[in-house]
């Protein structure tokens, strides 16, 4: 762990600037994605990635270059290069970050049980095959896999205020899919894949339920092959952990980012419908919604102790009773606003730059288990697992669908129905939250994949929530 | 960097042992990148990269391992020679592979394009003087882009080429925006200004009161940067033979001949001519595919590993059976009768965030963004607020398709996930009888 750090200390200290300020952010990751698919292992993927951004500020304008060559001449030019941008742009530039304070912390972060050893390359394929051939034998099932993405990161922030931050993260992605088809539907069950990932060791595994899920899991497509479309109108919704992790992540997370409401994002991810003016103010919920910035949960997939920038990280708040208090705005961006923010200031890797992301944001647990939850439904449907995404550019006017649907009537469960999609506008759905699930429903959850930026980028983020009931939702089926 | 690539070539070469067969990909590319927001510049960097990928092949096994390239060729040659024993030491854990299968013609394709780009001086300057009144955000992604592959077969290919690729919007006070682009290989200031003063000119029209729409099925025109958002989803796994053999793809009625589309629409993978590399990262010469001809299935994008698994013919798709440049033919519809064919209805000029909300029924959701209007009579009466439709693409280019246009617009990609990307597509304007809005 952090073999780097000798040789990068010794050579960011060698670097030569005129700048009033520089860093230096090196990412070293290395990754292997295996899969069974159709009982065949596809094959193995490696790759090891390395590299560092050179940051510089030169009269309050910071600009970056970012480079493979980790020579010392290789970082000296890239750091040169980026002092004859901010240069270059300073007449045009939209900042002026003279006032903008920097860190100058010191600190290492390690994801639970780094150290722990994982099983070998020939176990791990050993138990993807065993997964997969654990799928029935039924012809209608035209497709199924096993799969096991395995990530580890180490990063280094040194800056010329004396800043050295060090993160050492392993990140595992278990994933289980099949699809039942009889030539003219198809559904698919899935388990894990783009809905969980978690930091930490072999443990995850285990926690995802991976072994021994491929029966029920192909079971279940072939159920909802035979099952009829969701039937269409109002009824109260259960969303179970795997489906409320995407509905926090799109109605939530991206309408909070400072960024889109500074209008950074405009012309790429959006902006949003919630206004500056909102912080304090706004009733983004029912009293039943709190929503947290949560980077202490260890397994949570965005856990760490500063962001990319070097802001300390800790949990905080940002809607308490349904009363939206603060946003996911970094450093720079609380320093553009005026607002208190998050340590959310993030980059996908040595060749892009920090913007306000996501990270870990939970929903707080609240008092009702699920038995209780089916209970105070009437006329409703449960949801899991999500499957179809769509939202508009101000974070309004969702269409969500999953590939799990069950009836609840009179406060019990009833029969499955296929292609439940739901519709709803951000701003009036979390107010018809209802009731909010106990610790017993509650899940750490999350997804390698939030796009965002220009130039774009992917990152990891986490989701832990409870299952959750809202009032009076439109939901409507498929064609078939 | 051809010959960085090509020595490395010759190094794995060297280091290969007996019985084994390689294949080398490369990618590699140096860019600038400048954000802009209130029309300053919000971010801006420099960005060099490059990587290999190697697959490692031996008694029916392969393993791949892509590495980060620091330029430095002792240190690159060290990592690649890792990256070997590391894919050597792998394959005696694996099982036969019964997909395998390599490419053993040893073609050579060499394509290189260096048009100058633009000092980043000129594009500030020219962006301050057209635009430094008005509200705009976006990017500016330029420099040289390379692809290259080889394999121990002596098979070898060559892309390099200059691009940039400017994307921006204008910002209306009242929050409406119009969309604009300007991305090539030949750069022509006179182009790039002409298109922020067309840009300028279709923000006056957002400025009339806004009109809200109730949910229904409207008359609508989709300009092609909105089929572009339709078309994307279609290569999504659309025409892929994977996708369609395994009941995951959205064309899967259509290919099995239980749907058709309208006569008018005729889909082609259309490498020849587009911007992209005329070999895939699989290391195949890309072909051209009729996909879709007036309206019936034709041929699916095939890779080595389906053409094996499903007893099919390869034809030079990527492993993802994607389209890199797709190509819809044109209609009959002449751009300057739009409005009159349109008559009343909804002028759609982009869509934004689509997926499906029936994969197997080819349903699809999405909504308006950037400077859609409603049109009475042929006159554009104001900006529509966002809707959202959901609409079976069996409708949309089935039965309420009237008309395509007959002009196309050639669209660059702007996706930089990774790496600044190649692909292109090539499309008509669409007037649909029917287009469904739900919320």
């Amino acid at each position: 762990m952090f073999d780097s750090s000798a040789l990068l200390r010794q050579r960011f200290a060698a670097l030569r600037s005129t700048a009033e300020l520089f860093s230096l952010r090196h990412v070293k990751q290395s990754h292997q994605a295996l899969s069974v698919r159709r009982n065949v292992a596809e094959p193995p993927f490696f790759s090891q990635d390395e590299g560092a951004m050179l940051t510089v500020r030169v009269n309050g304008v910071e600009a970056y270059a970012a480079t493979a060559d980790l020579s010392q001449a290789g970082l000296q030019r890239a750091l040169e290069q980026a002092e004859a941008l901010a240069r270059q742009i300073a007449r045009h530039s939209l900042l002026d970050l003279r006032e903008h304070a920097v860190t100058s912390a010191r600190h290492d972060h390690v994801s639970p049980n780094f150290d722990q050893p994982v099983p070998s390359l020939a176990d791990c394929l050993g138990l993807l095959a065993a997964e997969s051939a654990s799928v029935p034998k039924d012809s209608r099932l035209v497709d199924w896999q096993a799969s096991l993405g395995l990530s580890l990161v180490e990063q280094t922030y040194l800056n010329s205020a004396g800043a050295e931050l060090r993160h050492a993260q392993r990140f595992l992605f278990p994933g289980l899919g099949v699809t039942a088809s009889d030539g003219q539907d198809s559904q698919s069950r899935s388990l894990g894949r783009d809905n969980f990932g978690q930091q930490g060791g072999f443990e995850i595994i285990e926690r995802c339920g991976l072994v021994g899920a491929a029966s029920r899991v192909a079971g279940e497509a072939l159920q909802l092959l035979q099952a009829p479309n969701t039937p269409s109108g109002p009824r109260d919704l259960l969303l179970m952990p795997d489906q409320m992790m995407l509905q926090i992540h799109e109605s939530i997370g991206h309408p909070l980012e400072m960024d889109r409401i500074l209008g950074d994002e405009r012309n790429y991810a959006g902006t949003s419908f919630v206004k500056a003016s909102d912080f304090g103010h706004l009733q983004y919920g029912s009293s039943l919604l709190n929503v947290t910035f949560d980077p202490t949960i260890g397994e949570e997939l965005a856990s760490y102790s500063h962001d990319d920038d070097g802001t300390p990280a800790s949990k905080a708040f940002l809607i308490r009773d349904g009363l939206l208090l603060r946003p996911l705005g970094g450093a720079l961006s609380q320093f553009r606003s005026g607002l208190d923010g998050v340590a959310n200031s993030r980059a996908c890797g040595w060749n892009r730059a920090p913007i306000d992301r996501m990270a870990n944001l939970n929903i707080e647990p609240g008092e009702q288990s699920l038995p209780q939850l089916i209970q105070g439904i009437e006329h409703g449907i449960l949801m899991r697992t999500n499957r179809s995404w769509s939202i508009d550019d101000a974070r309004n006017k969702f269409q969500f669908g999953c590939e799990w649907g069950q009836l609840i009537e009179n406060g019990e469960l009833k029969g499955i129905v296929k292609n439940p999609n739901y519709r709803g506008i951000s701003a009036q759905f979390w107010r018809n939250l209802s009731a909010v699930g106990d610790h017993s429903t509650f899940q750490v959850l999350g997804t390698p994949n939030c796009g965002k930026g220009e130039p774009n980028q992917v990152v990891r983020v986490g989701h832990a929530s409870p299952a959750c009931v809202f009032r009076q939702i439109d939901v409507f089926g498929g064609d078939a | 960097m051809k010959h960085a690539f090509e020595t490395l070539v010759g190094e794995v070469h060297a280091a290969l042992q007996a019985g084994e067969q390689f294949t080398l990909g490369y990618s590699a590319e140096q860019s600038q990148f400048v954000r802009f927001n209130h029309a300053k510049v919000r971010q801006a960097g420099e960005v060099s990269q490059a990587s290999a990928q190697l697959r490692l092949v031996r008694d029916g096994r392969q393993a791949e391992q892509q590495v980060t390239l620091s330029g430095d060729l002792q240190l690159d040659r060290q990592r690649l020679n890792v990256a070997l024993e590391q894919l050597r030491q792998t394959l005696p854990l694996l099982a036969l592979d019964p997909y395998l299968r390599l490419d053993e013609n040893a073609w050579h394709s060499h394509s290189l394009q260096e048009h100058p780009l633009p000092a980043l001086n000129e594009v500030l300057a020219l962006l301050e003087r057209e635009a430094g009144d008005l509200d705009l955000v976006g990017i500016y992604a330029a420099g040289p882009v390379c692809r290259g592959f080889a394999s121990s077969f002596g098979a070898f290919g060559w892309h390099q080429a200059n691009s940039f690729n400017v994307d921006w919007s204008l910002f209306h006070d009242n929050g409406q925006a119009v969309k604009a682009n300007y991305a090539g290989q030949v750069w022509s200031a006179d182009d790039f200004a002409a298109r922020l003063r067309q840009a300028r000119e279709q923000l006056g029209f957002l400025g009339r009161p806004a009109v809200t729409l109730k949910p229904g099925t409207y008359r609508a025109y989709l300009a092609p940067a909105a089929m572009d958002e339709v078309a994307g989803m279609l290569c999504w796994g659309g025409f892929s033979a994977q996708a369609l053999a395994t009941g995951n793809s959205a064309l899967q009625r259509l290919y099995n001949g239980d749907a058709r589309l309208s006569p008018l629409v005729s889909f082609t993978e259309q490498v020849s001519g587009s911007l992209s590399p005329a070999f895939s990262d699989e290391g195949a010469p890309r072909l051209d595919v009729p996909l879709i001809q007036q309206g019936e299935a034709r041929q699916r994008l095939i890779s080595a590993r389906s053409a094996a698994e499903f007893e099919l013919q390869a034809n030079g798709a990527d492993g993802y059976e994607s389209p890199c440049a797709l190509s819809l033919a044109p209609g009959n519809l002449a751009s300057a009768q739009i409005l009159e064919r349109l008559g009343t209805g909804l002028y759609i000029s982009n869509l934004w965030y689509l997926n499906y909300s029936d994969l197997p029924a080819a349903r699809m959701t999405g909504l308006t963004r950037f400077a859609t209007f409603w049109v009475e009579d042929g006159q554009i009466q104001g900006p529509v607020s966002t809707m959202r439709f959901d609409d079976s693409l069996y409708s949309l280019l089935g039965s309420q398709l009237e008309d395509l246009t007959q002009e196309r617009e050639m669209i660059l990609s702007t996706n930089t996930y990774g790496q600044r990307s190649t692909g292109s597509s090539h499309l008509p304007g669409a007037l649909v009888k029917g287009l469904t809005l739900t919320l």
